[in-house]
């Protein structure tokens, strides 16, 4: 039978959800293309992520070597590039995460078969297979179909399926690993945690966060003011980070921190999915974009199409008015 | 040290109106304003840095028609010594992988230690340039990119990983790095460096220049070919408060306290 293979991803002893959920959606094509799942582990001493990966795959094939420690796309592309020349599965996929933009891009180049990356659906026509992604910072989706193929490789966006509990007891294929004595030409040193800050923005029960909409360094105290008077801390989207307006640990998102507060408060942020992953499973999130348009919008609990500038002095009013209320009575 | 930067002249659409065209596979370009895309924006800068150190030359890269001219004047202004334009109505429609291929068969006659792309262009955000052109070239890469560091014949970088992580990778130059925004703070453009850039040549190359058959660059040549474009579907619509802005903060405060959340 003809193999949908998963690359498991892993990064120190964690097997990253990521993997979960393209089983999942792998498990749910192996059933229309009359195919089975197979999940492809390489690592170090990874017998137990094996295990795990056996109840969400009908085959893990694993390789284990003393090189396969830590993730390293040159070593990958040796291997999976042999597997797949071999197997020829017809479709291959792997995450559109830092290690599979690392990958994919150069191993499909290297096989000759075509890519589709950072997919948020897809669909198998008979042997044609159309991919649904995003451009324009997520403002359009595209419908797109993949260059007809007998094996195909896909890169898939992280949260976008959802991963379902585990149902399958799957076989675990050992297979010895084809690595020569070759010295790599990239080699992987070591990790840099992600520095402490002065705030732990996700303990946090209220974030005001900012966004490049507050167009220049001189707006933040303005910004920072409003926070203080929630009594929340104040958080921000990438650019912010890159333009050195604020720390790396008060970024929200897939590089920066995940949270979870009781208000998310989105001033002159688009929405971009990156964006998005860090902070939409917040109790309430109110955003203030100019555009009606902006992504953002999708995912508010409540919206405010106006200049921000106009707004906050007057939230901050409210808020202190209200407040001043309540202590009197 | 002779670095090789790929760049693209992208419209800006994170605050602009996006219509689909009545093909239906492309956005109305009309009326949108169009500049260097936000990442090569920091390769550029990160390539006249590592010139300004150690000597070399900076030579910029894009495939595109005339318009782009902008783009590239911009980057001889910033520090880039030369400047290439590939164009071709055959061109067209060439995915990531397609302009991978029109940009390896320039490079690969080139003298060069360093390829350096944007992890990513904002318009169509297919992430694999720069890792295709490695391939192609027969060398080394290295992706999302926030610093770079030079040793014996190597390059010393921190990828960016998920959640704030980074690795350092060693990889064997030559190689092509994608660069992550934040790795530096690009410069602005001085009236000198535009006087400067005014009398710079753009080479402009054709497919004939490239030795490239028709069928391998556009649609033809692309993984990837697109059938419709639409507005995203919304998951949860938001409930607007409208008014005057005074009585917009008044609905938010009064959502608030309702909420306890003063
Ligand atoms: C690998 C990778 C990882 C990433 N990780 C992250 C991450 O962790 N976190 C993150 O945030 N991003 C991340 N990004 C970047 C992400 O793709 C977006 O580029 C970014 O989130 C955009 O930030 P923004 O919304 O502030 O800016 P923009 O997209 O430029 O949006 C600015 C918004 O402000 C609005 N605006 C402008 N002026 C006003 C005004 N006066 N009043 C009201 N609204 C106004 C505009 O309408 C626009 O919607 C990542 C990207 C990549 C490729």
């Amino acid at each position: 039978m003809r193999e949908i293979f998963v690359l498991a991803e892993h990064r120190q002893g964690q097997i990253r959800d990521i993997t979960f959920e393209m089983l999942t959606k792998g498990a749910e094509l192996t059933e229309k293309t009359n195919t089975c799942l197979t999940a492809i582990l390489l690592g170090k001493d990874a017998k137990k992520h094996a295990e795990t990966l056996s109840t969400y795959a009908e085959n893990v094939l694993l390789i284990e070597d003393e090189r396969l420690e830590n993730f390293n796309s040159e070593i990958y592309q040796k291997i999976l590039s042999q597997l797949i020349n071999k197997k020829k599965p017809l479709l291959t996929f792997i995450g559109h995460t830092s290690y599979g933009v690392d990958l994919a891009p150069s191993l499909a180049t290297k096989l000759n078969l075509p890519l589709a990356t950072d997919c948020i659906d897809l669909t198998f026509n008979g042997e044609t297979l159309g991919v649904t992604r995003q451009m324009y910072g997520g403002k359009v989706n595209v419908k797109a179909t993949i260059r007809k193929s007998e094996s195909y490789i896909i890169t898939v966006r992280q949260a976008t399926f959802t991963a379902q509990k585990p149902t399958m007891n799957g076989e675990i294929i050992e297979i010895a690993s084809p690595l020569s004595e070759e010295i790599p030409k990239t080699r992987f040193i070591k990790y840099l945690l992600p520095s402490s800050g002065d705030i732990d923005i996700t303990a946090a029960d209220i974030i005001v966060s900012i966004g490049r909409g507050i167009k220049d360094v001189s707006n933040k105290p303005i910004i920072e003011e409003l926070a203080k008077t929630l009594g929340g801390v104040l958080a921000c989207s990438r650019p912010i980070v890159d333009k050195g307006w604020l720390s790396s640990d008060r970024q929200v998102g897939t590089s920066g921190k995940t949270v979870k507060p009781k208000l998310y408060l989105a001033l002159g942020i688009s929405g971009a999915f990156q964006h998005i992953l860090g902070m939409k499973n917040s109790d309430i999130i109110i955003a203030i974009n100019k555009d009606p348009n902006a992504p953002i919008f999708n995912f508010a609990n409540y919206g405010v199409v106006e200049d921000l500038f106009k707004v906050v002095p007057f939230i901050k009013e409210k808020i202190i008015e209200l407040k001043s209320v309540r202590t009197q009575s | 040290m002779d670095i090789i930067v790929c760049i693209k002249h992208v419209p800006e659409t994170a605050e602009a109106e996006i219509k689909i065209d009545r093909s239906g596979k492309a956005i109305e370009k009309t009326g949108l304003v169009f500049d260097i895309n936000e990442w090569d924006d920091y390769v550029l800068e990160e390539a006249v840095r590592i010139k300004e150190k150690f000597g070399g030359t900076v030579t910029a890269i894009t495939v595109n028609t005339e318009e782009a001219n902008r783009t590239l004047r911009k980057c001889l202004a910033r520090g880039a010594d030369k400047a290439i334009r590939l164009t071709d109505t055959k061109f067209e429609n060439s995915d990531g992988y397609a302009i991978a291929k029109i940009l390896h068969s320039v490079i690969k006659d080139l003298s060069f230690d360093l390829v350096l792309t944007g992890v990513l262009a904002s318009d169509d955000g297919y992430t694999m340039v720069g890792s295709i052109l490695a391939e192609l070239l027969g060398i080394s890469h290295s992706t999302m990119v926030k610093k770079i560091e030079f040793g014996d014949g190597v390059a010393r970088v921190n990828r960016e990983l998920e959640g704030g992580l980074e690795e350092i990778v060693e990889v064997k130059l030559p190689a092509v790095l994608t660069i992550q925004t934040g790795i530096n703070e690009p410069r602005y453009v001085s009236i000198m460096g535009i006087r400067k850039a005014m009398k710079k040549e753009i080479k402009v190359l054709s497919l004939a220049d490239t030795g490239l058959s028709a069928n391998e660059v556009g649609e033809a040549g692309s993984w990837l070919k697109i059938d419709e474009l639409f507005i995203p579907p919304v998951e949860k619509q938001a409930e607007f408060f409208s008014g005057t802005p005074e009585r917009i903060a008044t609905k938010i405060a009064e959502l608030l306290k309702s909420r306890g959340l003063i």
